[in-house]
């Protein structure tokens, strides 16, 4: 991957500029650790550190199946109210005297089978991925709504929320933290060292070339929002087992989050490039600047405005740098276009009979 | 090779007239010093294999491309085009041979599309704006609901709302681009009708079109390019048939000759396959060892034909045998564990993923296989994509090099050992050369001989004549979804082999039928 | 013309009667409900759901607008929830007078809408994403002005909420606006070059392009538009309900996006009406107040908002595909 005269290529070189993006990433997290310190001296202590972090575990795992479903070319926006519904779920099973074990498997089943939904419209339907899970969005929470109605659940076993709430033994890490971790290391190694991986990449570069190469598009897309799914109902489980108490309204806000943490982690929203890594260390900035906003006695709910202008500049100044570079390039001139850059309607007369397949 | 003799309708004035155009794009000159005019009151044919330059001159005309050099003048004034929304203004039009029209609004509204009658206070009078689409509807004599919605109109309907367009803005040339490629002969003879009575109005057409017949049956004079230069123009009353292949063929070629290999059993057996608007009744073998040509014109259906061997669409009566056994592939995927593999058309769109790796192009098709327990392992990547790559000889500095930066030819070599490497039995390779230079030609040629040497069947899809006559075993040759000949080796010829793909009624030598 | 056209046409014609078959429904539901519940049909409860409704549906026209050009605003709940505490708090502190207060919301309103416009339009956001970053920048700050504070009705000047539950000769006021602007967005879209624009870049954005019409100057138009237009249904939401925290309009999005596409506004862009997503809005209204007398809870209604949307755009898809599929056909050989 190297040695290559970028200028060449129709795209940026992914690696390079992620490469870019990941130290930009870690220099702002060193600033903001930097000024968290001076605001408080309670910034840098274990303690501290567990709890910023452990409030941020359900946005985390949720980013992760995100991570490949973007990369695949998609988003999936209805995964916060999939952990709703999750946790609704679980608190109305809990009430009906459904042993916990089984109703975990029946929420994570419930969960899998809302991403099939997702999947099946979007790979096999050919529907937009961002209308389906908009609508979704709204029918997981009403499901949601209709299981438990406005109540709140909250007699759970100990066992179950020591899940949730408490530590590895012996250390300030929360068990979130871990099951976080697993996950991460997981899919990072799915995505980064398996075919399926490259498969994901390929779709997200250029799916018609993917599906001519012998890669089941609609299978791995099916596949992704069934994770994503899945995942998400985990979360909606851990965060119940975090609060004690099982809500209809859990969760809620959350995509906004998820999608934040995906795309500052380098993401590219159109598609094709990004990484488990810096969706990682996203995790972790996303987690230091909310950190420091507390100890600035922000509350939660303007953290969103925070969080949502991170969200707007990770597209706006990848998107932005590189139409400057574009337009620097053109401006300096009399670089000769490729040999092979002759405009697609030149080198392709379409034929009529062609229909969208 | 100016010269553009007086119309036949003498002393009608000078419309349009290109002079010296050139267009270049990266290594393909597509046009060189061409000129061409165009007098009030004509239908003027432009005909010419693919690649020619008759579509480059059209955009050119359509203000898509502007030319290196040259001039254009309309009614004696020099023109510059510089967008399609000038060259409407100049009163310049073009009817491609996919219309562009809005299919959520009316009839009326695409014809009027920018320009619509205005009520008061500037805003659009409805009323007006139908009765002006019904009235130049009626002056093509053709009936027309001008209220409904273009979706879901055919494509000749489709394509009279663009002349009615043309008409409104009172076009000063009307082009028609390969019109009557996807209409059926009523609508054809419609279509005619509808520009013979443009012409008596004194327009200006410029008719491109594959179909000699029509070229006779329509137009007043006709030009013939190849190769990006002007052969000849003359009045078609001095014209007939084999002239115009004639002008039309011929092109120099350079050639890796094509190595004579024993012709094994039959590998691909194609039995009356046929698809609803693509193609129909396709019925054709391929042995190992042999190269089966597949000659024809852009929309023959061929590309078509490939796309259900490889499983991309469904076919909807015929069957397929590999091997003698029945097959019936519902992806890509499967096509390609059978043995089957097919290097589409397009390069960027779909043959290759430009910013991934050299390496992680060849074995897209195969990791699966390559790696059973899912890992990738990149030792192993790089080897195979070495050795698969070696025999093509590609120019990189490595394949660890992405493949977008890579010239086309290299490319397209990259194209051919990613699909090679899935070890297949039946090649199937569409346009392998188009747009490529010289020299990698030769080597992808070369390539495709040692192939089918090592016994591979290989079916060429090439709209280049004399690649096919030089490369193929055995020519199928595809006119307008169907096989219209099967021409072996020692009789195909280039006029043989262009009567068929033509469509042309009289048969030349006679040998039009097909040798099966 | 062959039997393929026509029934291309007559699918054409019922995706056109897409508003006279929401009425046709709004009808018969109406019927059935009143059968199990006779108190549903009466002047005073069907003027209160077409009341509530009205907010909804001014939001959804400019959402509909948006949807035309193929884009979506998921950030107008927010420029509602904000307008109305804006309005609502200068209203108590008695910084504006009620018409001031009014055209200060619709302007702010404005505002938001043009921050979404150029990034969506000039930045080249998708526009899912930056208006899923604006909803939570907007809702933040809403929330930073208002605290915990709440404008109770008593802080509004007298009669400022008389509108929403004064009428017209027996119309109630909020269903004459958002008639009027039906009306006159209506004209704007069918006959003027800017609303012809709106569909053509919506239909076919490549042809536009070689038409050369400014796409982006459409988009942020319309943009723009969305903002006033939830500016004006933030200030309705003040009038209705009163009592205004930094939370007003949370999650009302989903409503709004609902009865544009249940109203025939086409999720891909280039069809629909404004006249459609104001019966979507006033069809999803009435289902919100059927539910209850028909013996199902409130909670249902976020179910029925997704499948709406779900069945709208499978539906939308499916329409499609077949057109595309007979015109194939017919050119087939």
């Amino acid at each position: 991957m190297t040695a290559v005269t970028t200028s060449a290529t129709p795209r940026f070189g992914w690696t390079r500029s992620l490469a870019r993006w990941e130290t930009l990433l870690v220099v702002a997290l060193l600033g903001l650790i930097v000024l968290g310190n001076a605001l408080s001296p309670f910034f840098l202590t274990a303690g501290n550190f567990a709890n910023l972090i452990a409030a941020l575990m359900e946005v985390a795992i949720m980013a992760l199946p995100m991570t490949l479903i973007v990369i695949a070319g998609e988003i999936d926006l209805s995964v916060e109210s999939a952990a709703g519904l999750a946790s609704a779920l679980l608190g109305f099973l809990w009430m009906s005297h459904v042993p916990l074990p089984i109703a975990i498997l029946i929420v994570l089943a419930v969960g899998a089978l809302g991403g099939l939904l997702n999947g099946l419209l979007i790979a096999r339907g050919g529907l937009p991925s961002l209308v389906v899970t908009l609508g979704t969005l709204a029918l997981f929470r009403g499901l949601a709504l209709i299981v438990l109605g406005p109540i709140g659940v909250s007699d759970f076993p100990e066992a179950f929320t020591a899940v949730g709430f408490g530590h590895v033994p012996g250390t300030v890490i929360p068990w979130p933290f871990v099951i976080f971790l697993v996950l991460a290391v997981v899919l990072a190694v799915v995505l980064h060292r398996t075919w399926i991986g490259r498969h994901i990449y390929a779709i997200g570069k250029n799916s018609g070339a993917a599906r001519y190469s012998g890669v089941r598009v609609a299978r791995v897309k099916v596949g992704l929002f069934m994770l994503s799914g899945l995942i998400a109902a985990l979360a909606g489980i851990i965060l119940t087992s975090r609060l004690s108490s099982a809500r209809a309204d859990a969760a809620q806000g959350m995509t906004l989050t998820v999608v934040t943490v995906v795309l500052l982690g380098g993401v590219n929203i159109f598609g094709g490039s990004g990484s488990i890594p810096g969706v990682v260390l996203a995790v972790i900035a996303v987690a230091v600047m909310q950190n420091a906003l507390r100890l600035a006695s922000v509350t939660v709910e303007v953290q969103s405005i925070a969080l949502g202008l991170l969200l707007i500049l990770s597209v706006v100044i990848p998107t932005s740098a590189h139409r400057a570079k574009s337009a620097i390039e053109r401006v300096r001139g009399g670089r000769p276009p490729p040999p092979d850059s002759v405009p697609r309607g030149e080198q392709r007369i379409p034929s009529v009979e062609e229909e969208p397949s | 090779m100016t010269g553009a003799s007086p119309g036949p309708v003498g002393a009608a004035p000078l419309r349009a007239e290109l002079r010296g155009i050139s267009k270049r794009f990266g290594a393909t000159q597509a046009l060189s010093d061409v000129s061409l005019d165009l007098v009030a009151g004509e239908i003027h044919a432009l005909v010419g294999e693919n690649g020619a330059g008759k579509s480059t001159l059209v955009k050119i005309l359509a203000g898509v491309h502007q030319p290196d050099s040259g001039t254009i003048l309309l009614d004696g004034a020099p023109v510059q085009i510089g967008g399609p929304a000038e060259a409407r203004a100049l009163g310049i039009a073009v009817v491609h041979q996919e219309p562009r029209l809005f299919p959520d609004l009316t009839v009326a509204e695409n014809v009027f599309i920018g320009h619509a009658p205005a009520g008061r206070l500037g805003s659009i009078d409805w009323g007006a704006t139908r009765r002006a689409a019904e009235a130049l509807f009626a002056e093509l004599d053709v009936q027309f609901d001008v209220n409904a919605p273009v979706r879901g109109l055919s494509m000749a309907d489709q394509q009279l709302i663009e002349i009615a367009k043309s008409l409104s803005v009172e076009a000063r040339v009307l082009i028609l681009d390969e019109p009557t490629a996807s209409l059926s002969a009523h609508e054809v003879e419609r279509l005619f009708a509808i520009v013979r009575r443009l012409r008596q109005r004194g327009a200006s057409i410029l008719f491109v079109s594959h179909r000699l017949d029509e070229v006779f049956a329509l137009c007043d004079r006709a030009t013939v390019f190849r190769d990006g230069r002007h052969v000849v123009t003359l009045p078609t009353s001095q014209l007939t048939t084999a002239d115009l292949v004639r002008h039309m063929v011929g092109r120099a070629v350079s050639l890796f000759p094509k190595v004579e290999t024993p012709i094994g059993d039959v590998l691909l057996e194609v039995d009356g396959l046929s698809r609803v608007g693509a193609f129909r009744d396709v019925s054709f073998t391929v042995r190992s060892g042999e190269i089966v040509g597949f000659a024809g014109l852009v929309g023959a259906g061929r590309t078509e034909v490939a796309r259900v061997l490889f499983g991309i669409d469904r076919r909807d009566a015929g069957e397929i045998r590999l091997g003698g056994a029945p097959v019936a592939f519902t992806s890509p995927s499967a096509a390609l564990t059978a043995g089957v593999a097919y290097v589409p058309e397009d390069r960027h769109q779909d043959g290759l993923v430009l910013d991934f790796t050299i390496a992680q192009n060849v074995t897209l098709p195969i990791l699966p296989r390559l790696f059973p327990r899912l890992l990738v392992r990149a030792a192993t990547e790089r080897a195979v994509a070495i050795d698969e790559t070696r025999a093509f000889q590609v120019r990189m500095t490595g394949v660890g090099q992405l493949v977008g930066a890579l010239s086309g030819g290299n490319q397209q070599k990259v194209v051919l050992a990613k699909w090679l490497a899935s070890r297949p039995r039946v090649l199937i390779l569409d346009e392998p050369t188009r747009g490529i230079d010289i020299g990698a030609k030769v080597e992808v040629h070369r390539i495709v001989s040692e192939l089918a040497a090592s016994g591979l069947g290989i079916v060429l899809i090439s709209s280049d004549l004399p690649e096919v006559l030089a490369m193929s075993d055995r020519i199928v040759v595809m006119h307008e979804g169907r096989i219209t000949a099967e021409i072996p080796r020692a009789r195909a010829t280039e006029e043989r082999v262009m009567y068929a793909a033509t469509g042309s009624a009289d048969g030349g030598d006679g040998t039009m039928a097909a040798d099966r | 013309m062959t039997a393929a056209t026509r029934s291309g046409q007559r699918l054409g014609a019922i995706a056109r009667q897409r508003e006279l078959g929401l009425l046709v429904i709004l009808v018969v539901l109406g019927a059935a409900v009143t059968l199990r519940a006779p108190q549903f049909l009466t002047i005073a409860n069907l003027s209160q759901v077409s009341v509530l409704a009205s907010v909804t549906a001014v939001a959804a026209l400019g959402e509909a607008l948006v949807i035309l050009t193929r884009n979506v605003d998921l950030s107008v709940e927010a420029t509602i929830g904000i307008v109305a505490y804006v309005v609502a708090v200068t209203l108590e502190s008695h910084t504006f007078s009620a018409p001031v207060a009014i055209l200060f919301g619709i302007g702010l309103g404005l505002l938001l809408g043009i921050v979404n416009g150029v990034l969506v339009a000039f930045l080249r956001v998708p526009s899912i994403v930056a208006t899923l970053g604006t909803l939570s920048v907007f809702r933040g700050i809403d929330y930073f002005i208002a605290g915990s504070h709440q404008v109770p009705l008593a802080g509004l000047p007298e009669g400022f909420t008389d509108p929403a539950r004064s009428d017209v000769f027996g119309v109630p006021v909020f269903v004459l606006v958002t008639v009027i602007l039906v009306a006159i967005g209506t004209v704007i879209l069918r006959s003027t070059r800017f609303g012809r624009q709106v569909y053509a870049v919506g239909s076919n954005p490549e042809a536009a392009a070689i038409l050369g019409i400014p796409s982006r100057r459409v988009v942020f138009t319309a943009f723009a538009a969305c903002g006033a237009l939830a500016g004006l249904a933030g200030v309705m939401w003040v009038m209705e309900f009163g009592t205004i925290n930094g939370t007003a309009a949370t999650g009302a999005v989903l409503a709004i996006v609902a009865a544009a596409v249940v109203g025939g506004v086409n999720i891909f862009g280039g069809s629909g009406t404004l006249a459609g997503a104001a019966l979507g809005a006033l069809f999803l209204g009435f289902v919100a107040n059927a539910l209850p007398l028909i013996g199902l809870s409130q909670f249902y209604l976020q179910a029925i908002y997704g499948a709406v949307i779900l069945a709208a755009v499978a539906a939308d898809a499916l329409i499609l595909r077949r057109l595309q599929r007979s015109r194939t056909r017919r050119s087939g050989r």
